[in-house]
C-alpha cells in the first residue's frame, strides 16, 4: 500500500451510512400475554392439586395423637397454602393480562404494556411459589411412603436422643482431628505451592517433586490414601509413631493421612491465588528494596489469601466432613461411634444424628466467612 | 561526575530488541524529561534503571559504581533509587500509612515510631495527613498517586524515576501530582521522568530527550527541543502532539 501525500482536505469516506438522515426505528407493537398467563394458572392448578394429593398422603401414614397431631396439621396447611397461593398469583397473572388486552383495544398501548409487564410479574410468583410448593410436599411423600417407614428408621429423635452422649463424645475426636489437620494443610500447602513458583532452571528438580506430590494426592481417593497410611504405617511400625499408645498413634497417623491429601488440594488454590496477584504489585514491592522472601510475606500472599478465602473455606468444610473417613479404619469418631449405636439399636436414626452434628459446625461456619469477606469489601473498597 | 550515567543500554524481550543502545548521563539535582512515542523504550528504561527488568548489554552507573549485572545487590540500589509507577501501585491490603512505611521498617530497619512519625510529616507536606488511616482503594487516583510519591520520598533515594505518572489520572487531578514534582525539581531532588505532558516537561526539565525505537535519537534544552528540533522525526512527533492538541 502506498501513503498518499498529506494533503488539507483528503477524501474521506463516510462512516455513516447516509449521513444527516434522520434516523427513527418504530416501538414494538404490543403483544397479549393472555394465553402464557392461562398456561400458568392451569398449571398451577394442577401443581396445587399434586401437592395437596401428595400432603394427604403423608397425613394418612402420620401415627401423632394430640397437640403432636395438631403441630403436624398447622405445618401441613401452610405448606398446602403455598398451592393455593400459586394458583391465586395464577388468576392474577390472566385478570392483567384480559386487563392489557382491553387497554390495547382502547388504544392506550402504554398502559397496556405496562399491565402486561404486571402480570408477567404475577407469572414468576407462580414459579416460585409452585416449585417451592412441589418440591417441599414431594419429600413429605417420601417421608410417607410404606407407613413412614423412611421416617422410623432414618429419622426418629428418641433413638437419636438416646445416643446423643455417645455420639457428642466421639464428634469430639472430630474436632480434634479437624482443627490440628487444618492448621497443619493450611502451612504444609503454602510451602508446596511456593516451590512450584520458584523460578528458574535450578529449582526444576524440587518444583517437578511439588508437581508430582500435588497430582498424586488428589487423584487418590483420600479414603484410600487413609487406610494405607493409617494401617501400613502402624504395621509398619515407623518409627516416631510406633512408641505412641495406640490411641494417639491412630490420630495422628490420620492427621498425617488428611494432611498429605488436602495440602494437595490446598496448594493448588495457593497458587492460583499467589498467581491472582498482579505483577505490578510484586514490582511495587521490589522497587522499595524488599527482597524477593518480604514481598512475598508482606504484599503477595497477604492478598493472595484475601482473594482466595471462598476456596479455602470451601476445602475446611470438605476436611472438616472427611473427618468422618477415619471411622474405616477402626477410629471412634462420630460415624464410628453412630455405626455401633446402628448395631445396638438396629436403627439408622443415630447415624442420621451424626449427620446433624456436622452441620451444626458447617453452616455457622460458613456464614461466619460469608461475613468476613462482605466486611473487608467494606472496608477496602469503599461503601456500597 | 554524573550521579547516574547509562552506557550503551540494550534491553531484549525475546527477539523484541526494546533498547538499543541508550547513554545518558544524569547530573546531581538534573531533571531529565523523556519523550517519544509510545513503545519507544521510555518505560522500559527506567524500569531498567532500577533493575526492575535486567539489560543484556552496556552498564548502568550510580556515582561511579556499576550496578547493573551479576552480583550487584539489587536491593541496595534500589533504596537509592526509587520509582513512581503509571498505575500508582499501591497495596490495597495496607492502608496509606502502611504503605510509606512498610519500606523504611523493613527494608531500611527504621523503627517503626520514627518511620510512622516521618511519614506523618511528609503526608502532611502534601495535605493527605488525615488520609493516613485509610485504604488507597477510598483515595481519588490523584491522591493515591501523591501518596505513591510519598511512598518512594519515604525511602530518601538519590535518583526518582517517575513513569507516565499521570497518564492514568482524570484531567482535573493532574496538576496537584505534578505540583509535587515542581516542589521536588525546586528543591533538588534528582529526577528522570518518562511523561506526555509536554508543557510540564518544558517547564520542569533541565534537559529533554527524545526516544524513538529504543535510541535517544535528540537531547537538548527544553526550548532546544520544543521549538528548533533539529531532527525530522522529533519535529514530526511534536506536530503529532499540537494536532492532538496536547501542547
Amino acid at each position: 500500500m502506498t501513503e498518499t501525500s498529506t494533503g488539507d482536505s483528503p477524501a474521506t469516506p463516510a462512516l455513516l451510512a447516509t449521513p444527516g438522515a434522520p434516523r427513527r426505528r418504530a416501538l414494538p407493537a404490543f403483544r397479549s400475554n393472555l394465553t402464557t398467563a392461562v398456561a400458568f394458572a392451569i398449571s398451577a392448578g394442577i401443581s396445587a392439586a399434586v401437592e395437596w394429593w401428595m400432603l394427604i398422603y403423608f397425613d394418612q401414614s402420620v401415627d401423632l395423637s394430640g397437640s403432636e397431631l395438631a403441630v403436624c396439621r398447622a405445618v401441613e396447611i401452610l405448606l398446602g397454602l403455598f398451592g393455593v397461593a400459586a394458583v391465586f398469583y395464577g388468576l392474577l397473572a390472566v385478570n392483567r393480562a384480559i386487563a392489557a388486552n382491553r387497554l390495547a383495544a382502547a388504544s392506550d398501548p402504554a398502559s397496556a404494556r405496562v399491565r402486561a409487564e404486571d402480570a408477567r410479574d404475577a407469572m414468576w410468583f407462580v414459579v416460585g411459589l409452585g416449585l417451592t410448593a412441589l418440591i417441599v410436599a414431594f419429600i413429605a411423600f417420601l417421608l410417607g411412603a410404606n407407613d413412614g417407614a423412611l421416617r422410623s428408621v432414618m429419622f426418629d429423635f428418641t433413638f437419636m436422643w438416646k445416643g446423643h452422649n455417645a455420639l457428642l463424645n466421639a464428634f469430639w475426636l472430630n474436632i480434634k482431628i479437624f482443627a490440628v489437620t487444618q492448621v497443619l494443610v493450611l502451612v504444609w500447602a503454602l510451602l508446596v505451592a511456593i516451590v512450584r513458583l520458584l523460578p528458574g532452571r535450578a529449582c526444576a528438580p524440587v518444583r517437578i517433586l511439588a508437581i508430582v506430590y500435588t497430582d498424586v494426592f488428589r487423584g487418590v481417593p483420600a479414603i484410600i490414601v487413609i487406610y494405607l497410611v493409617v494401617l501400613g504405617f502402624g504395621l509398619a511400625r515407623v518409627p516416631g509413631f510406633d512408641s505412641m499408645s495406640k490411641d494417639n498413634q491412630i490420630f495422628w497417623l490420620a492427621v498425617l493421612a488428611l494432611t498429605l491429601v488436602y495440602g494437595a488440594y490446598v496448594s493448588e488454590v495457593y497458587r492460583a491465588g499467589l498467581e491472582s496477584i498482579h505483577w505490578s504489585q510484586a514490582a511495587a514491592a521490589r522497587s522499595l528494596g524488599l527482597s524477593q522472601w518480604q514481598t512475598l510475606r508482606h504484599v503477595v500472599v497477604p492478598q493472595a489469601v484475601r482473594r482466595i478465602l471462598p476456596p479455602l473455606l470451601n476445602d475446611a468444610v470438605a476436611l472438616q466432613k472427611d473427618t468422618a473417613l477415619t471411622s474405616i479404619v477402626g477410629y471412634v469418631e462420630v460415624l464410628g461411634a453412630a455405626q455401633l449405636l446402628k448395631n445396638k439399636y438396629f436403627n439408622l436414626s443415630p447415624v442420621f444424628g451424626a449427620a446433624l452434628f456436622f452441620l451444626v459446625i458447617t453452616i455457622p461456619f460458613t456464614r461466619f466467612v460469608d461475613y468476613l469477606l462482605k466486611r473487608d469489601k467494606q472496608r477496602t473498597q469503599g461503601g456500597s | 561526575m554524573s550521579l547516574l550515567e547509562l552506557r550503551g543500554v540494550q534491553k531484549y524481550f525475546g527477539d523484541n530488541h526494546v533498547l538499543k543502545g541508550v547513554d545518558l548521563a544524569v547530573d546531581e539535582h538534573e531533571v531529565i524529561c523523556l519523550i517519544g512515542p509510545s513503545g519507544c523504550g521510555k518505560s522500559t528504561l527506567l524500569r531498567c534503571v532500577n533493575a526492575l527488568e535486567p539489560i543484556q548489554g552496556g552498564e548502568i552507573v550510580l556515582d561511579g559504581e556499576r550496578v547493573s549485572g551479576r552480583g550487584v545487590n539489587v536491593n541496595a540500589l534500589r533504596q537509592d533509587v526509587g520509582i513512581v509507577f503509571q498505575s500508582f501501585n499501591l497495596f490495597p491490603h495496607k492502608t496509606v500509612m502502611q504503605n510509606i512505611t512498610l519500606g523504611p521498617i523493613r527494608v531500611l530497619k527504621e523503627p517503626k515510631a520514627a518511620a510512622t512519625e516521618r511519614a506523618w510529616d511528609l503526608l502532611s507536606r502534601i495535605g493527605l495527613h488525615e488520609k493516613a488511616d485509610e485504604y488507597p482503594d477510598r483515595l481519588s487516583g490523584g491522591q493515591q498517586q501523591r501518596v505513591a510519591i510519598v511512598r518512594a520520598l519515604a525511602m530518601a533515594p538519590r535518583v526518582l524515576l517517575l513513569d507516565e505518572i499521570t497518564s492514568a489520572l482524570d484531567p482535573e487531578l493532574v496538576s496537584e501530582v505534578l505540583n509535587i514534582v515542581r516542589q521536588l525539581a525546586r528543591e533538588g531532588m534528582t529526577m528522570m521522568l518518562a511523561t506526555h505532558e509536554m508543557n510540564f516537561a518544558r517547564e520542569v526539565a533541565n534537559r529533554v530527550c527524545f526516544l524513538e525505537s529504543g535510541l535517544i535519537i535528540e537531547e537538548g534544552s527544553p526550548e532546544q527541543i520544543f521549538t528548533a528540533p533539529t531532527q525530522a522525526r522529533t519535529a514530526e512527533f511534536l506536530r503529532r502532539v499540537i494536532e492532538a492538541g496536547r501542547m
